[in-house]
């Protein structure tokens, strides 16, 4: 799932600032998990806010909600009665659900939360890790499970390089080196002979080289 | 015991201070408390093994966020007292109740402009 973590709160207070009344909108999704933007992050959010303001004297009034998700358009219209009640918006969804909750009200100041860091997985509650890029062309059936591409620090696809030192990444002794990890899994697999197969150079096209990607599905559209 | 503690101290009873979430905490302030502290079972010694310790880790995180927003992360505090330390309980609370006094009421009360409102306290049963 998309991992986020929280805005500093002093980010967050220096773009609202002017607003007098304010959205918090959550997302039941992927940021309710790595909890960072859920409901009960909304709330806590907003309370820090409301303080903040009343110290002040200000009065600014800042309601919460949560939808199921941010990324799609039948649950942003939920928010279609009440949004000319707000000044602006801060969306604690993940970058994907900030922009299609700004691009619905469109004449709506949208803030973010959070801040949208990777696609990984929960290693332990409050430990997040990455474990895809996206990259548009899945080759983990070649590398036994485990991706070159989000876990080799540079990528590539036929490591490891001189870099690794006892397992480790040169870029920080805390990042395993992702072609130990491969060398591991796939002798666990029986299937060292794969190493003598070189992976051939990857179609990077299917990725952001070519350009802002898009998916069309015409057999599911209605 | 008869022990005298200053009488504007709401308990509030929780089954383990694990129950005390953020929220709750920053909720007594918004509601104007001056100061709230976290009693928890003494480090090691919570019934539900590890209740007090993550209280802790909250009450770290509230004190930070407190700060952030001007009101002072000094107006909460966490401590573990055991449930025969009645005694050091009303020292505890005369403790906060002059630290509280010393930083004068909450800005949130002065700005609402409620009297009302006085010191809150979380504690465990």
């Amino acid at each position: 799932m998309i991992k986020a973590k929280e805005k500093p709160l002093e980010e967050i207070i220096n773009m609202v600032q002017d607003f007098k009344k304010l959205l918090i909108a959550g997302c039941d999704g992927c940021v309710t998990v790595c909890e960072a933007g859920g409901l009960k992050e909304v709330k806590v959010l907003a309370s820090a806010l409301r303080l903040y303001f009343t110290q002040l004297g200000q009065k600014v009034d800042i309601d919460e909600t949560s939808l199921t998700r941010q990324c799609n358009k039948e649950y942003l219209e939920e928010l279609a009665d009440k949004m000319d009640n707000y000044d602006a918006v801060v969306s604690t969804a993940c970058g994907c659900g900030i922009q299609f909750l700004a691009e619905m009200y469109n004449t709506k100041p949208v803030f973010p939360g959070v801040d949208t860091s990777f696609m990984g997985v929960t290693e332990e509650r409050g430990v997040y890790a990455e474990r895809c890029q996206g990259c548009g062309k899945c080759i983990l059936a070649e590398t036994g499970g485990v991706c070159p591409i989000a876990r080799c620090s540079k990528r590539m696809l036929n490591g490891p390089c001189g870099g690794s030192d006892k397992g480790k990444c040169e870029v920080s002794p805390d990042i395993p080196c992702g072609w130990e990890l491969i060398y591991e899994r796939l002798k666990t697999l029986g299937q060292l002979d794969r190493f003598e197969k070189p992976i051939d150079p990857k179609d990077w096209t299917t990725s952001r080289d070519g350009g802002v990607r898009k998916i069309v599905r015409e057999d599911v559209s209605i | 015991m008869r022990l005298q503690y200053p009488p504007n101290v709401r308990i509030i009873r929780v089954p383990c201070t694990g129950k005390v979430d953020v929220i709750h905490l920053l909720t007594a302030f918004e509601a104007g408390a001056d100061g709230v502290f976290v009693v928890g079972c003494m480090e090691g010694d919570c019934h539900f093994m590890e209740g007090n310790l993550y209280a802790k880790k909250r009450v770290q995180r509230v004190k930070g966020i407190l700060d952030k927003v001007g009101l002072g992360g000094g107006r909460l505090e966490m401590y573990n007292l055991s449930a025969g330390m009645g005694g050091r309980f009303a020292e505890v609370v005369k403790e906060v109740f002059n630290r509280v006094k010393e930083l004068g009421p909450s800005p949130i009360r002065i700005a609402k402009g409620t009297a009302a409102a006085a010191a809150g306290e979380v504690a465990t049963t």
